[in-house]
């Protein structure tokens, strides 16, 4: 792999760009592989990343029925933070954004991971104490936050309307090393690494079966045929029901679309990331100037990627009392992705009654945040058989009663 | 130069003129200009800079495709960015202001990045700025910051109104033209209700502008004619306006109506946003040109053929003295004619085809007008405006230079398919016209799984007159069948076509153009793509139409690629070698063109965003100090503050009083659900922990419900009225969802009980009186006995007291002698004064939540979303007492006993006391030696209400400890966030009065 | 924005008076049952991308509960029917065959 540099962009310069190689291959599917991932997502992407990187697994393919990073890694908010109230979570979240920090040093390739600083608006005395309770505990999990008054937040985000007739800013939980990344760029990034480390990268090949002998898994069906391997992870978001069916297990999760939109771009004016969960909105503004702004999820299955205009309508009405001048804003575009919702609302990254098959998927609306978290616990989990980061985010868990509730602190986890 | 030509215009009023100011300078221009064909008609061609490069930019469109042409428009709360000036009809007084640059329009600081462009290729941001690490965010990415955005951010809120509209329709049309007007009116035949909505000021489309004739008359007279029959028609509306802004599912349509955008601050709402149901959709929305890909395309002067004939058609205003022509197709030959017909010159008809045009170029040589077929332009000269432009042979050879102040490319027409797009509908590739049209046979399908939506004329891709009208007339019909009208004898608008030679894709010229002038051939004018972008974005294996979109920005822009995407398309298939259809197009998003904010807010904002929920007595309240505390929808007062008070001594206050003497509380807020009928018991039993159907009429029991996961959801108490009637009470927060939870069962899976539940909540004011002095104030209200033997602890009775219809319930919270007492709402105002004025001499005073909070607080009660949190289950909190042995059912039971609900070392329920007296900090966790497997500090237990009594003169709390009921006397430490350590012993959690003798008197 | 038919009182409701309540036709399972029937019944889902038997409450309306046949990938409405039953309708069973042959009753 040739290397990304500012020197390699001016000796390109010299011959009008004509020298760039491909970011990835495009191969045709081999016979057999090591592993394969089903999924070319930011999560399925990172897991084989870290399959060769950090346990020496290369022999991999990654297998997706669309376009690498087209599902959810690229129609999300790109909200990077760690501040989660239970252990496991925090845990989690707090690889990842740590990963982040050095991601573009470690792939080469720009992620434009900008640790602006992340406040989750305190609007009622209830989101008070719930963000004072994960205040104390993100202190004893290592992770840096702090609840800060109103003033503080106004010096933050001057924008912001303290005195809402409905929802007064009565503080917020901040966390000055989380932050945004470039989405499309974490995936590409992946991607790139992943294959400059001789794994295959199959796009427009979808899954059509699972393969399975005595428990053990075989190998998968796809649309260019069969595909043996020894080990499989299943990291599909949206479909994982889809392909948990064929692989002969049943998952708690229901697929729901969330939308998001964005406003024309227009020049900075606010330099952090501000979600406020009571109103079910979050806000930040991207590198090219546009307001980015996320809202609730649906309440029914769907698997249309397209939403209902409804919540687009609470959150915009909800966001312009939090920031009046986004009133005078347009609205440029609107999308929906599908997210898997678990039966609380916590992932999934877990061994599967099929024998070396792994599952990664239940990330419902917070998964782009925990990309290289899970990519690294997911894969340590396939090439070991357990990793402490993914311990607690068994399937078994449902049955025991034994939930990772982030709802706790807040209205919604984003 | 652009200027104003001395006659013609058919929408500007020559009498009227209006002044405006641009970037400052006073400018004029007349009643129906547009402010782009006003800056044009002012000799102001140069617009606005380009996102990435700063380039100088004129207008090159004239509707809602223009990418350039975007101002920040007014000032103050009615200041707007990103108007588009070609949407922008001109007002008296308008103030204007070109974009993204500094210091000014002409000369742009940011202009540098256009000499180093060759440094900054498609996506060369993920190739650098990655060293030093911290280097991105305190260096580059503050820069890029800067120097992208387009418009000044608003600095204040809004200073207009917006509403919103609900219409129902059969037939909905959107746009109109000539197959809008036409579809509507076949439609409208049928004896449907139709709705046309037209998102200009005025109708008829392109074919007003390029003088076609229906009918037999020209079109505008057709177009006044058949505005005139359908405003006469009593099913047909019709609104100009109003764009047909997103189709969703079901047949739900947003319409974008800019009422007063033209006519600022005059009292009208600015937008209104239309919510319509429509059982059928025809999108009659026209086509818009594209551009052509050649070296210099983007140099202000150079502008899209039709929308040069719209300035000097519809306004008078020409582009240039002289204009080159260059085109792909018939059409554009309109333009270098209607130029001509001003007395302005065309030197020179560049025509890519080898055969050149039909019956219009005919005209055009008549008219003497050069043409040069097999042609193509080679550069563009000039900076911020056209000199000329160099001609060459498809092959690039002959090449020739022709001064000229104006470039009118046509690169074909792509129908606006937006619409038919943004539910599911999907294209086919037409060959001949080299674009993408709607599949009639894959249309968006609605929840009887029937297409709902059909496109008309031009953006169905009938792009002859005739075939447009008689599309529109089949659509139209159709439409109107498909929603239940009748068949009627109909028969399009006629129209005669000229012959026509067919066009010829270009996506590039010349031919096999070098990369030397591909770098310079814009794609997208606004986000600064260009040919080389996408040619690079393929080679480095970008292969997805939407990688290509991310990785160069494609198409991302304002005007989300109307002009940009086919062009970009068909550079990357001949990239790819793939053929168009097989690489396909990006996913068309709502809203066509973008919509406010604020009308999607409509005129939920401020007092009516959410309106809050008031108790009889909140007037009251609000005049008697109440510090408010949000509670769900209601608002509650936290204390009441006298004179200087602060909120701590206030409460410190009302706590005592109650104690002391006598505390009043509005307790109105309280869930007061009544669940009557034969089952009402068993069901109860199920809904509750512990056993209801025991309950003796005329008493209360306290009880705890739980979800079906096992956790505790709610509390409160269950008064007995009679065999078959309980009365509920729930947590202010919680009536509502307990209502929705008990109807859930009953409807879905106890239907055959007979249980019937209704939500009395606001039918009751309630009001709390509580301290040793309460019985004598209820006493000297008189009517009741509510004496100890008559109205003992946990009994309620019904009566009158001082007059009023009153319930009363011999219920503690605070562990004082309390009764709460509901009374009708509408009498709540009156007995709460009445209250006040007779207990006044026995110190009655109200008290607040937070006064509730630290009475049960001291008398250990727990208080749902306190002690609970979602993950919480009855046994954690010591509340076995509650949950009934008996039973062999309720909702929660099978989930309790579940491996990880059984574990003894949940966190359970404790007192905690500071050893030194403080209050513990709220939320703070207790540690232990260690680090759990994550390597994160052992917890071992939580804060879950911390408060100073005042009663007893120190910080009290309550919290779930690790095995805590075990491990009384235990000194726990609790890291606050401050770095102090609080040191706090396991202690009961009953603070005061622990044998309960002060309730029960 | 989905519009389904309450069968109560038969408005033909916009989404936004509808409440969305999940899988329908679950089995209570309550003391006694197993782990395993428990936790399928709180919380497997059959998810499927295609035909859905789901719950709706008639919220900001009648206030009643229905039960509804819907595709999640077209989001066609096969059909809605009253929530007291464990099993749909013929007519709606037979809608649902009609346009996805080969569909049956997840088990």
């Amino acid at each position: 792999m040739r290397r990304y540099s500012a020197f390699a962009i001016a000796r390109e310069a010299a011959r009008h760009h004509q020298g760039w190689e491909r970011a990835w291959r495009s191969p045709e599917p081999r016979k057999k592989y090591d592993a394969i991932i089903v999924g070319a997502g930011g999560h399925g992407l990172a897991t084989a990343y870290y399959l060769g990187k950090n346990h020496g697994l290369k022999n991999v393919a990654v297998i997706e029925k669309g376009w690498l990073g087209g599902g959810n890694t690229g129609r999300n908010t790109t909200i990077i933070r760690s501040n989660y109230l239970q252990d496991p979570s925090a845990a989690i979240y707090e690889k990842a954004r740590s990963l982040y920090e050095t991601m573009s040093q470690d792939l080469n390739y720009n992620v434009m991971f900008s640790p602006r600083g992340v406040i989750m608006l305190a609007q009622t005395h209830h989101e008070v104490r719930g963000y004072q309770r994960t205040a104390h505990a993100n202190q004893h999990q290592g992770v840096s936050t702090r609840f800060i008054s109103p003033e503080e937040v106004k010096k933050l985000v001057p924008i912001i309307n303290l005195d809402g007739p409905r929802y007064p800013v009565l503080g917020g939980l901040w966390q000055a090393r989380g932050g945004t990344a470039r989405h499309d760029a974490v995936a590409w990034g992946y991607a790139r690494a992943c294959s400059d480390m001789g794994m295959d990268i199959i796009q427009k090949c979808e899954v059509t079966g699972v393969r399975s002998s005595n428990g053990q898994v075989m190998g998968v069906e796809t649309t260019k045929g069969p595909i043996d391997c020894d080990k499989l992870g299943i990291v599909v978001a949206g479909h994982s029901g889809v392909l948990a069916d064929m692989a002969g297990f049943r998952l708690p999760i229901e697929s729901v679309a969330l939308q998001a939109l964005v406003s024309e771009p227009i020049k900075p004016c606010m330099d952090v990331v501000v979600m406020a969960n009571t109103v079910h909105g979050y806000m930040s503004q991207s590198d090219k100037g546009e307001m980015v702004i996320g809202g609730g999820a649906d309440g029914y299955n769907n698997y249309t990627q397209r939403g209902s205009f409804h919540h687009i309508e609470e959150t915009v009405r909800a966001l312009i009392e939090t920031f009046p001048m986004i009133s005078r804003l347009k609205m440029l575009r609107q999308w929906g992705g599908i997210v898997d919702m678990t039966g609380d609302r916590s992932p999934i990254i877990s061994k599967t009654p099929l024998g070396n098959c792994f599952v990664n998927c239940g990330w419902g609306t917070g998964g782009f945040k925990a990309i290289p978290g899970s990519g690294w616990a997911m894969a340590e989990l396939m090439a070991k058989g357990e990793s402490p980061l993914a311990a607690e985010f068994t399937m078994n868990r449902f049955k025991a009663g034994r939930f990772i509730d982030e709802s706790v602190a807040a209205g919604v986890a984003h | 130069m652009s200027f104003r030509l001395r006659e013609g215009g058919r929408l500007i009023d020559r009498s009227k003129v209006l002044r405006f100011a641009f970037n400052g300078a006073s400018k004029k221009g007349f009643a129906g200009d547009t402010l782009a064909s006003a800056l044009l008609g002012a000799n102001q061609m140069l617009m606005g800079r380009s996102f990435k490069y700063h380039r100088p930019r004129g207008v090159v469109a004239s509707g809602a495709e223009e990418p350039n042409a975007l101002m920040n428009l007014g000032k103050g709360a009615f200041f707007e960015p990103n108007q588009r000036a070609t949407t922008t009809e001109l007002y008296e007084g308008l103030e204007a202001g070109s974009q993204n640059h500094w210091p000014s329009l002409e000369t742009d600081i940011g202009a540098l990045n256009g000499y180093v462009s060759r440094f900054l290729p498609a996506g060369f941001y993920y190739k650098t700025f990655m060293a030093p690490r911290h280097a991105w965010k305190y260096l580059f990415e503050p820069f890029i910051r800067q120097s992208a955005g387009l418009g000044k951010a608003p600095e204040e809120g809004d200073g207009d109104r917006y509403e919103h509209f609900y219409m129902f329709t059969d037939v909905l049309v959107v746009g109109g033209g000539i197959a809008g007007l036409q579809a509507a009116l076949s439609a409208a035949r049928t004896g449907v209700r139709v709705l046309l909505l037209e998102q200009t000021a005025d109708w008829g489309g392109r074919a007003v502008v390029d003088g076609t004739v229906i009918d037999g008359m020209p079109a505008d007279a057709w177009v006044q004619a058949t505005l005139a029959t359908l405003s006469e028609m009593e099913n047909v509306t019709i609104r100009a306006r109003c764009m047909g802004a997103g189709i969703y599912d079901h047949g739900y349509v947003l319409g974008y109506e800019r009422v007063a955008d033209h006519t600022p601050q005059a009292g009208a709402p600015r937008h209104r946003l239309w919510k319509i149901r429509a059982r059928q959709v025809v999108t009659a929305t026209g086509a818009i040109e594209r551009p052509l890909s050649f070296a210099g395309n983007d140099i202000p002067g150079v502008m899209l053929a039709s929308a040069v004939r719209d300035y000097v058609v519809n306004f008078a205003v020409a582009p240039g003295k002289r204009t080159v022509v260059v085109t792909n197709n018939d059409d554009a030959y309109r333009t270098a004619l209607a130029l001509v017909a001003q007395g302005l010159s065309v030197p020179l008809i560049v025509d890519a085809r080898p055969r050149g045009g039909g019956a219009l170029a005919e005209q055009a040589a008549r008219a003497g007008i050069a043409i040069r077929k097999g042609g193509a332009i080679a550069g563009v000269l000039g900076g911020k405006r056209v000199t000329g432009v160099k001609v060459c042979a498809m092959n690039g050879t002959d090449v020739t230079e022709v001064a000229c102040d104006a470039v009118a490319m046509s690169g074909g027409w792509s129908p606006v398919v937006h619409l038919w797009s943004h539910c599911g509908g999907k294209l086919l590739w037409s060959e001949a016209e080299a674009h993408f049209y709607p599949d009639p046979a894959l249309p968006p399908t609605n929840h009887t799984g029937a297409g709902f939506v059909r496109a008309a004329g031009i953006s169905n891709g009938a792009m002859a007159t005739s075939a447009c009208l008689a599309d529109a007339q089949s659509q139209g019909a159709a439409a109107g069948l498909a929603a239940g009208g009748n068949a009627v004898s109909d028969a399009p608008a006629a129209a005669e076509d000229l012959p026509a030679e067919p066009l010829q894709p270009v996506w590039l010229m010349p031919e096999g153009a070098p990369i030397a002038m591909r770098e310079k051939a814009w794609l997208d004018f606004q986000n600064d793509v260009k040919v080389s972008d996408v040619q690079l974005a393929a080679q480095e294996g970008f292969e997805s139409v939407e990688h290509t979109k991310r990785y160069t920005t494609l198409g991302m822009a304002t005007d989300q690629g109307k002009l940009s995407n086919i062009n970009g398309l068909a550079i990357l298939s001949k990239a790819l070698n793939e053929e168009i259809p097989q690489v396909g197009t990006t996913t068309f998003r709502p809203p066509y063109t973008p919509i406010s904010m604020a009308a999607i807010a409509g005129e939920a904002r401020g007092d009516t965003f959410q309106p809050l929920r008031q108790t009889p007595m909140h007037a009251w309240h609000d005049a008697n100090g109440a510090y408010w505390e949000p509670v769900g929808h209601w608002r509650r007062p936290y204390c009441y503050q006298r004179g200087r008070e602060t909120v701590e001594q206030a409460v410190s206050r009302e706590v005592r009083n109650t104690r002391e003497a006598l505390g009043l509380l509005d307790a109105s807020t309280l869930g007061k659900l009544l669940v009557k009928g034969p089952d009402a018991g068993k069901f109860l039993d199920m809904l509750y922990t512990n056993m209801m159907s025991s309950l003796k009429p005329g008493r209360c029991r306290y009880g705890l419900m739980c979800s079906e996961n096992g956790f505790l959801s709610d509390d409160g108490v269950v008064a007995r009225i009679d065999e078959e009637t309980f009365l509920c009470h729930t947590t202010s927060g919680g009536a509502d969802r307990i209502h929705a939870w008990m109807e859930d069962w009953l409807q879905c899976e106890w239907w055959d009980w007979n249980v019937y539940v209704a939500n009395l909540t606001e039918q009751y004011a309630q009001v709390a009186v509580v301290g040793p002095n309460a019985r004598t104030l209820l006493e000297r209200l008189g009517g009741m006995d509510v004496s100890k033997d008559a109205l003992p602890f946990m009994a309620w009775s019904d009566g009158t007291l001082g007059g009023f219809e009153a319930r009363v319930f011999r219920i503690s919270f605070s562990g004082e002698l309390s009764y709460e007492i509901a009374v009708p709402a509408s009498q709540g105002a009156a007995f709460w004064e009445t209250l006040h004025r007779l207990g006044a001499d026995l110190g009655a005073m109200p008290y607040g939540t937070e006064a509730l909070h630290i009475m049960r607080a001291e008398k250990g009660f727990i208080m749902i979303g306190d002690e609970t949190d979602g993950t919480v289950i009855p046994q954690d909190l010591g509340l076995n007492w509650a949950i009934s042995k008996k039973k062999t059912d309720y909702l929660g039971k099978r989930a309790q006993a579940r491996s990880d609900m059984v574990r003894d070392d949940r966190w359970r329920l404790v007192g905690l006391e500071t050893l030194d007296g403080a209050v513990l900090p709220d939320g703070a966790y207790a540690v232990a030696e260690g680090n759990n497997a994550l390597g994160q500090r052992r917890m071992i237990g939580r804060v879950t209400s911390t408060y100073h009594s005042p009663t007893l003169g120190r910080g009290i709390a309550m919290g779930l400890v690790e095995h805590g009921p075990e491990r009384m006397g235990e000194v726990l430490e609790f890291p606050g966030t401050d770095g102090r350590v609080f040191k706090a012993k396991i202690v009961d959690p009953v603070f005061y009065d622990r044998e309960g003798e002060k309730q029960d008197v | 924005m989905l519009l389904l038919t309450c069968p109560y009182c038969g408005v033909e409701a916009d989404e936004t008076e509808l409440s969305p309540g999940g899988e329908a036709h679950l089995k209570r399972f309550g003391p006694g049952a197993s782990d395993e029937d428990f936790e399928a019944y709180l919380f497997l889902r059959d998810n499927p991308k295609g035909v859905h038997l789901e719950r709706w409450r008639h919220a900001n309306g009648c206030g009643k509960w229905f039960l509804a046949a819907r595709c999640t990938s077209t989001l066609e409405v096969f059909g809605t029917y009253p929530a007291q039953t464990t099993r749909p309708p013929e007519d709606v069973l037979e809608a649902i065959r009609a346009k996805r042959p080969g569909w049956e009753m997840p088990a």
